[in-house]
């Protein structure tokens, strides 16, 4: 059974880990800041959700799990409000084609 | 080489780095930047004072952390006169830069 | 071990990598980013370092309210960039500051490298009497109770701190309202998120307060978060901060050292000398002393990110 676990953990903290690469490559090589917005918030949404998921086998009870959804659901209401506001200035600054 | 050791060196390049910045950018916004550099850097060395210090199931000396928190805050205190005074001088001058006025400029409002 | 190693390691490049980057970048505004990415790498050594409280100390003023400040002093001193730059010295002034700040580094680096083997430590003593506190947290033990003197100062530094920003103010604001009026649409994202989010941020701040008794937490990371909840508040436009010349305003920001001055004087009749706590209610008067301080923490933190007063109070 904690071998399970084990296994688990560390299959979707590496596909967690995947996301972030994905998205710091993206906000390195994309071309705007559009574009880049797009990258990082699959690092945000599903590269953290997905190492969260692989913590939660391991934490000290319910409680302690809560928690650490808890700081998920928070990064993604930040991520996604921070976004928004960076993309309407940009926007606003260079007008798309 | 432990962990310890390993972040008092990165502590005391930071304080090197900041120095650096502090002497070379000619903007006070970047000095303010580097000094806090350097503030964190001996902030570092504490910590790495506290962890040696660990013993009866504490992880480290917990009056170096406390004095380290203390002066965390003190910092930002003095980091926000430093930008309060650096903005009043743009508003008065019209200009950021510590270098003398020419003889004979307008004085500042 | 060797995944310790591993993981210090790249740590300390990270921080180092980010700092350079921080020092030698052209762009001001992208150095102040640098620098909040810096105090959140610097977090994270902190908690690889046992000292958890430090961490948040660092994450929440070091990387959160510091970031705010500077990057409103970015904007608002973008157009002196170029001028401010064309001041830079020459290559033999950096050499020799290269030389000075190297040395320096090497100085400190030699005093790392020989520092005594079993390093000296207090946590004995503190281990010993923290039954007195009828705490289990040692740092907020030592923060509240046997360095009590240093917290005191350091609430009356803060208040030093916020006077000198406020005679800062331009003789026509004199006692008005600090920061600018924010004005954002309403229905947008910004006034979402900070309806949303300071409800959120009250609970976690009570919690970080009062967890910290045992845990790691304490009044300065919850006064840091309640700070940054209604910094977000008067941004979205949704609250004004009062005009700094109104009673009860500076009545919350002395009420902390106040009631910390109350509870020390009454431990010289009560317990035998200045902070000292009587037997047994060690533990309830460091909370009120905590809740006062929260509060005013709260509050100073926040007008200092605000700054002195930019608009007059007269209608």
């Amino acid at each position: 059974m904690s071998f399970l676990l084990d296994l688990w953990t560390i299959v979707a903290v590496s596909a967690g880990v995947f996301f972030f690469l994905a998205g710091t490559v993206g906000l390195l090589r994309f071309p705007d800041t559009l574009t880049r917005l797009h990258a990082l918030t699959k690092a945000d949404n599903l590269g953290l959700g997905l190492v969260v998921l692989g913590l939660l086998p391991h934490v000290s009870g319910p409680l302690a799990a809560l928690k650490l959804v808890c700081v998920w659901l928070l990064v993604l209401l930040a991520g996604a409000t921070a976004s928004q506001l960076i993309a309407r200035v940009a926007r606003r600054a260079e007008p798309p084609a | 080489m432990s962990a310890a050791t390993l972040y008092g060196l990165c502590g005391a390049a930071l304080v090197g780095l900041g120095l650096y910045g502090l002497l070379v950018n000619p903007q006070p916004l970047r000095k303010i930047l580097s000094f806090n550099l350097v503030g964190s850097g001996v902030f570092l060395l504490f910590g790495v004072v506290a962890r040696r210090g660990a013993a009866l199931g504490m992880g480290g000396d917990p009056v170096p952390q406390a004095l380290v928190i203390t002066g965390i805050v003190v910092a930002f205190s003095a980091t926000a006169l430093a930008v309060a005074l650096l903005l009043r001088l743009h508003d008065a001058t019209g200009s950021a830069t510590l270098a003398a006025p020419e003889p004979g400029a307008p004085p500042a409002a | 071990m060797m995944m310790a190693m591993l993981l210090d390691g790249s740590l300390v490049l990270l921080i180092l990598v980010v700092a350079v980057w921080t020092v030698a970048v052209h762009d001001s505004f992208a150095a102040v980013v640098g620098y909040t990415v810096y105090g959140l790498l610097l977090a994270l050594a902190w908690v690889r370092l046992a000292a958890v409280d430090a961490a948040l100390t660092e994450a929440a003023i070091g990387g959160g309210l510091t970031g705010v400040l500077l990057i409103r002093a970015a904007v608002r001193l973008r157009r002196t960039e170029a001028v401010s730059r064309a001041e830079t010295p020459g290559p033999l002034f950096r050499a020799m500051a290269a030389l000075v700040a190297a040395s320096i580094a090497a100085a400190l680096a030699v005093v790392v490298l020989s520092l005594p083997e079993p390093g000296p430590t207090l946590a004995p003593y503190v281990a010993q009497h923290i039954a007195t506190t009828g705490l289990g947290n040692a740092v907020t033990a030592v923060l509240l109770s046997f360095r009590a003197i240093d917290t005191l100062l350091e609430a009356v530094v803060l208040i030093f701190a916020l006077i000198a920003v406020w005679t800062l103010t331009p003789e026509r604001f004199w006692g008005g309202l600090p920061g600018p009026k924010y004005e954002t649409d309403p229905n947008g994202m910004l006034a979402y998120l900070a309806r949303l989010l300071p409800p959120i941020g009250i609970v976690v701040a009570v919690y970080v307060l009062w967890v910290g008794a045992d845990l790691p937490g304490g009044k300065f990371q919850a006064g840091t978060l309640l700070a940054a909840m209604w910094l977000l508040a008067i941004m979205a436009g949704l609250t004004e901060a009062p005009p700094i010349s109104s009673r009860w305003l500076r009545g919350m920001l002395v009420a902390g050292t106040g009631v910390f001055l109350v509870i020390g004087f009454a431990g010289v009749p009560l317990a035998g000398a200045f902070l000292a706590y009587p037997e047994g209610y060690a533990k309830p008067l460091i909370i009120a002393i905590e809740a006062a301080s929260m509060a005013s923490i709260a509050f100073t933190l926040a007008l200092l990110v605000l700054g002195p007063p930019e608009r007059s109070d007269r209608r």
